[in-house]
């Protein structure tokens, strides 16, 4: 899917986060470029509606609290909380979560992953605190995100939003808002990053198959 | 890369050292929830191996492998009981059966950790071994100089006291000297080991010169227990020439921050009233401590293929025949 640049409504900056880590950003010029699922105005669009869909959705939208699974969901929940502001004039606290500690996969993989912080603003008991995150696929992040969320308290409910949802659960873990659902081969990487040569804030999800991610890592 | 075992700073690389305080700064926010524990190491056991009496850091290591879910056993054979190089190593072998994730050792002979090491399945980590090293203090040394001063490259750090008899002179010299600082240490010449020049300090006998445009000042604690020698001449006399106390701490810079690995003698290394208050940041080394502990666990304990029961059972081979 590729739109024009042009038919971004929501025109505000996305990203005072995107210099938090979207670091897998391809560089400009780069020969393999890889496929763009989702460009910048297309994700603008698709939080826009998401925003809606919260605002309809859930009873209480005074209790709403947005937290983001870094990198990736940083970005994605900031704008979230600035459209929630602009359409119904609520003020969403944002908190990050880390959930690097709580991932099942620790104890079966050599080097530890590098921690990426947390900072939770407020308590979340009797909030309904919406996870954000950019690309779900296996749910296993999100699986980790919400044992790490019960840590900090007791949320009237969870729910969960992903920009791209690539399918290939491994966990009985459903989306409550989706960006766009994207079928993609299980060894395709698919990531949120910089947009390559584009304005500072600019964002896009891309798709990079295995063989490019290595031909990358090799450079 | 970080390799199996924590034996010393000595054989850290810089990116080594920067990704266990930058992993420690993430643990930071732990401490301060209300539930401090996340399930990272379930399931995991870490053994405490202390030959010779700690209190704080064997109570860090263990609050920091707590936080983490794990088990941890402390095991503190006597010492007495444990100077033959055998026992000590049937110590670790009846350990090592044990199946534990990572040992913390520590032992009043300089080499005992790598020793175990070699034997041992699991990955050891350097709790403080003779004059040797003691990783973890010059860690956490690093770790709170940097929260307290944002960075550590271009700052000047002086260490006063026994340097001849510390671990922790010398971790903190291959820390902070990594890290980029100057380094200087100060005491009277008997407690200035010869040759210490070689490890890229300056030395000083003078405590003004020294603390001169100084940003840290690391006092250490006179261990009259291991003084028998005549390193000076009365505790009384070392206070007034190396002890520190505000009048002194005017020679360093005017934001220069006191630091001690503790526990202070209060009024021979320290004066009792900088033992206590600002600048002085001794207990944030503690809590500091308990964060950078768990980075140390997190990074080093319980990695898969992190354990090296084929060198074991080599090892028990070479004993058995």
């Amino acid at each position: 899917m590729k739109t024009s640049q042009g038919e971004g409504s929501a025109g505000t900056s996305i990203a005072r986060g995107t210099e938090e880590g979207l670091h897998g950003a391809v560089a400009a010029g780069d020969s393999q470029a890889p496929r763009i699922l989702l460009d910048d105005a297309g994700i603008r669009r698709s939080l826009m509606r998401i925003a809606h869909e919260i605002v309809e959705r859930v009873e209480s939208p005074s209790r709403l609290y947005l937290v983001a699974i870094p990198n990736g969901g940083i970005p994605l929940a900031r704008q979230l909380a600035q459209n929630l502001r602009e359409i119904a004039d609520l003020v969403v606290p944002v908190g990050v979560l880390d959930t690097t500690l709580y991932r099942d996969d620790l104890l079966t993989t050599g080097e530890r992953p590098a921690l990426r912080r947390t900072e939770m603003p407020s308590a979340v008991d009797d909030h309904v605190v919406v996870l954000v995150d950019d690309v779900v696929k296996t749910g296993r992040t999100i699986r980790a995100a919400m044992d790490a969320l019960m840590d900090f308290g007791r949320p009237q409910a969870v729910q969960v939003v992903g920009l791209v949802d690539r399918g290939h659960r491994e966990l009985p873990i459903k989306l409550d808002y989706v960006g766009k659902n994207v079928p993609t081969h299980p060894g395709e990487q698919v990531r949120l990053q910089a947009q390559a040569g584009g304005p500072p804030d600019a964002l896009e999800v891309v798709v990079v198959s295995r063989a490019d991610e290595e031909r990358r890592a090799a450079r | 890369m970080i390799g199996r075992d924590l034996l010393g700073i000595e054989d850290l690389e810089r990116a080594d050292i920067e990704r266990i305080l930058d992993t420690a700064e993430h643990m930071v926010e732990i401490g301060e929830r209300e539930v401090k524990k996340v399930p990272t190491l379930r399931g995991r056991t870490i053994v405490n191996l202390f030959f010779e009496a700690s209190t704080r850091t064997r109570a860090s290591f263990e609050i920091a492998g707590k936080r983490l879910s794990a088990d941890v056993v402390n095991f503190s054979p006597s010492s007495s009981s444990m100077k033959k190089a055998e026992s000590i190593l049937d110590t670790a072998r009846t350990l090592d059966a044990m199946e534990p994730d990572a040992v913390v050792v520590r032992h009043a002979v300089a080499g005992v950790p790598k020793r175990i090491a070699d034997v041992l399945g699991a990955p050891v980590i350097n709790a403080g071994d003779g004059a040797h090293e003691h990783p973890t203090q010059a860690l956490l040394d690093c770790f709170t100089v940097r929260r307290e001063k944002g960075r550590i490259d271009g700052l000047t750090v002086a260490i006063v006291g026994d340097i001849l008899h510390s671990r922790v002179a010398r971790s903190d010299i291959y820390a902070f000297s990594k890290l980029g600082a100057e380094v200087r240490v100060a005491a009277p010449p008997p407690m200035i080991p010869v040759g210490i020049e070689a490890l890229g300090v300056k030395s000083y006998t003078s405590l003004r010169e020294a603390l001169d445009g100084a940003d840290v000042v690391m006092a250490l604690r006179i261990q009259s227990e291991r003084l028998t020698g005549a390193y000076f001449p009365s505790t009384r006399e070392y206070s007034a020439t190396f002890g520190i106390d505000r009048a002194k701490l005017r020679f360093a810079k005017d934001d220069a921050i006191v630091m001690h690995p503790g526990p202070v003698n209060r009024g021979v290394e320290l004066s009792h009233d900088l033992a206590d208050h600002r600048p002085s940041v001794i207990l944030d080394q503690v809590r500091n401590g308990v964060a950078l502990r768990m980075a140390v666990l997190y990074l080093f304990a319980g990695r898969p293929g992190g354990t090296r029961r084929a060198r074991v059972n080599v090892a028990a081979a070479e004993v058995a025949s």
